[in-house]
């Protein structure tokens, strides 16, 4: 499955790698916009210069392991996939960010997921996806008053 | 005789009505979500968090230990009856039970893992009644530098130590720490990592953290790779009861089963693999019919599903007496008991006898629910595995943006699910475990304040982390296991040089 002695180097892992670098950084820089320091003991510096340092560290580690190909083989995927759910998520978000409400968000994500995994039925999807998110709102939002985005839908019940 | 008039109180607590239907609701829902695919008690208890969060603390925590013991009832049957374990500790399980189910003997392999771990869910909550008072005796003493001390320790046992790479162990520790220190500091009221963004400034919800994770991660990962998985489920053959020769073979691996999963569960360090683990191969070295392993042995199902258990139940020690989280799913309790303004230690065993020790007491009753409905009512269960995944999977995103946007109305806290749900996968893909990056966000800014204030009380003197006998050894400990992988890595790639 894998081959530990291939030297391979791996271009995910140096990016991994880079990218906990960048998070190290941008600890260390916004660290720097802290003004107060306390009289005693350690300040709020102390724990994001570990933090910062920790994760400079684990990135030296993780290049090393990417440059020896350490890390573990991987599977093809599916990048439809992966952007049909995403893309529900994104539905999710700009429908209640326009007010369009809870039930026909979640109905659209409900839809947008069956289809990522090999649905082809969307509108039927989607009628099933409104008649749960009808039935969790009414058991959330009215039996437990949870607050749920409203919007034309939610209105009317 | 203090243990047992505390757990008569708490009797009296757990057998009201409205909390033995929160043990009632909990099992249920636990057993229901630990046989779907996909969804394991942490998400369980993640998803049910923000809903709960009008309930009564004693009545949902109540419901959330039900949620996690049947969670683990129902993980069992997964692994049985389909060759996929929704987690590693149920691993052990699949290796055996789903050979049995394959041999048409899945109704003995449901029994003999549902009464195994009746009997070490049983035990093991018998060890939190005498281990609980004991340890709380202790931690009353403990000052802000033992704490930091211990948190220590569990955070280079739960990332580093058992895992498979202490390189990505400690990556994702390190990613829950930094997700940490986002927003206010406590000490000096200043904005850390928010960038300007307001919704950052109370922290990072550990719930959209670990739904983002645990449901979104989990759907993109499977999804991406859904043409790779066949999952059959093996239908359940013959009778469901055991013949006198398998109860015969399953008591004692139940009781060694809880012998190894409760004391490794109640230590610091973290997963129930390793008891689960040690009990299989103990049972393999020790039965009497070795014939049988690998094709199919109750003994194999028996030790290492008692050992799943009693390990759960043993991570509540931990938990209640010193507010130590050591898995993901005690991650979400503790984040359960933080909703209601509770703190875990030994602090709440005097203040809230009532609700420590119910809870305790409820842990009893939801065994024995478990028990009743996993039993007769297995074939109920088992029809949850027939629904379809892409309905599966949609419900669950629904849930999961529920919860989400029922906690924190406010679309920065939907992005953040997506943000986290893209990482997650990524961590799946490139084999970096999830359950250090919730610890380490719910237990960065507790071990954060608790070294703070230490070193304010000793006016800033660091050496009071090695003057307390206690936290010296801890640190000492810490240190260790952080390095011991590394050398034992070390040592076994030498000896592997000459070839």
């Amino acid at each position: 499955m894998d081959q530990p002695h291939g030297h391979r180097a791996d271009a995910a892992g140096i990016a991994i790698a880079a990218l906990l670098l960048a998070a190290a950084g941008v600890i260390a820089w916004d660290m720097t916009t802290l003004q107060i320091t306390s009289v005693y003991g350690v300040g709020p510096k102390a724990m994001p210069i570990v933090v910062a340092a920790g994760l400079a560290l684990l990135a030296a580690g993780n290049l090393i392991m990417a440059l020896q190909g350490g890390l573990p083989a991987r599977e093809e995927i599916d990048p439809k996939a992966i952007q049909r759910i995403l893309g529900g998520l994104a539905a999710l978000i700009a429908v209640i960010g326009f007010g369009g409400g809870f039930i026909i968000a979640t109905a659209l994500l409900f839809a947008m997921t069956a289809s990522a995994f090999g649905r082809k039925a969307f509108h039927i999807d989607l009628a099933i996806g409104f008649v749960l998110a009808l039935v969790a709102y009414l058991l959330f939002a009215k039996l437990l008053a949870l607050s749920l985005p409203m919007g034309p839908l939610e209105a009317l019940l | 005789m203090d243990a047992f008039a505390s757990l008569a109180h708490g009797l009296a607590v757990a057998v009201q009505p409205a909390n033995l239907m929160f043990a009632f609701v909990g099992v249920l829902l636990g057993t229901a979500v630990g046989v779907l695919p996909g969804i394991g008690p942490a998400l369980t208890v993640a998803l049910l968090l923000p809903v709960t969060f009008k309930l009564d603390p004693a009545g949902s925590l109540i419901m959330f230990a039900g949620i996690y013991y049947g969670g683990m009832y129902g993980g069992s049957t997964t692994a049985i009856l389909i060759n996929t374990p929704g987690e590693s500790a149920s691993l052990a399980t699949a290796l055996e039970g789903n050979k049995m189910a394959k041999a048409g003997r899945g109704g003995p392999a449901l029994a003999t893992a549902a009464i195994g771990s009746f009997v070490a869910g049983t035990i093991a909550t018998v060890g939190i009644v005498f281990l609980a008072p004991w340890l709380v005796e202790i931690a009353i003493r403990f000052g802000p530098e033992d704490y930091f001390a211990l948190m220590c320790v569990a955070f280079v046992t739960v990332s580093a130590t058992f895992g498979d790479s202490p390189v990505r162990g400690l990556t994702s520790l390190f990613i829950g720490l930094t997700l940490g220190l986002v927003g206010i500091d406590s000490l000096t009221g200043q904005a850390r990592l928010t960038f300007g963004v307001p919704e950052l400034l109370d922290g990072i919800e550990v719930t959209t953290l670990a739904v983002g994770l645990f449901a979104v991660g989990e759907a993109l990962y499977v999804a991406s790779r859904r043409d790779k998985y066949a999952e059959t489920v093996e239908p359940v053959r013959g009778s469901l009861w055991m013949t006198k020769a398998d109860w015969r073979r399953s008591w004692k691996p139940w009781l060694r089963g809880a012998l190894f999963g409760f004391p490794i569960g109640a230590l610091p360090a973290g997963g129930a693999e390793i008891p689960t683990f040690l009990s299989y191969s103990t049972e393999r070295r020790l039965t009497k019919h070795p014939e049988e392993f690998g094709k199919g042995a109750i003994e194999g199902v028996a030790g290492p599903e008692a050992a799943n258990n009693a390990s759960a139940a043993g991570t509540l020690v931990p938990l209640l007496t010193l507010g130590l989280p050591t898995s993901a799913t005690a991650a979400m309790m503790l984040a359960g008991f933080q909703q209601y303004g509770l703190n875990p230690g030994p602090l709440l065993f005097a203040e809230r006898p009532d609700l420590v020790w119910g809870l305790i007491a409820s842990l009893f009753i939801a065994n024995m629910m478990l028990l009743i409905l996993n039993l007769p009512l297995v074939g109920l269960w088992v029809r949850l595995l027939a629904i379809p995944q892409p309905w599966l999977y949609g419900g669950i995103l629904v849930f999961a943006a529920m919860g989400t946007i029922a906690a924190n109305p406010s679309l920065i806290e939907l992005t953040m699910l997506a943000v986290f749900g893209v990482m997650g996968f990524l961590m799946r893909r490139f084999d970096y475990p999830i359950a250090p990056v919730v610890i380490g966000l719910i237990l960065g800014p507790i071990a954060e304040s608790q070294l703070r204030r230490a070193l304010s009380i000793s006016l800033g003197d660091t050496l009071v982390l090695l003057r307390s006998p206690l936290s010296a050894t801890l640190l000492a400990i810490a240190c260790i296991a952080l390095v011991a992988p590394f050398v034992l890595r070390g040592l076994s790639r030498l000896k592997s040089l000459p070839d």
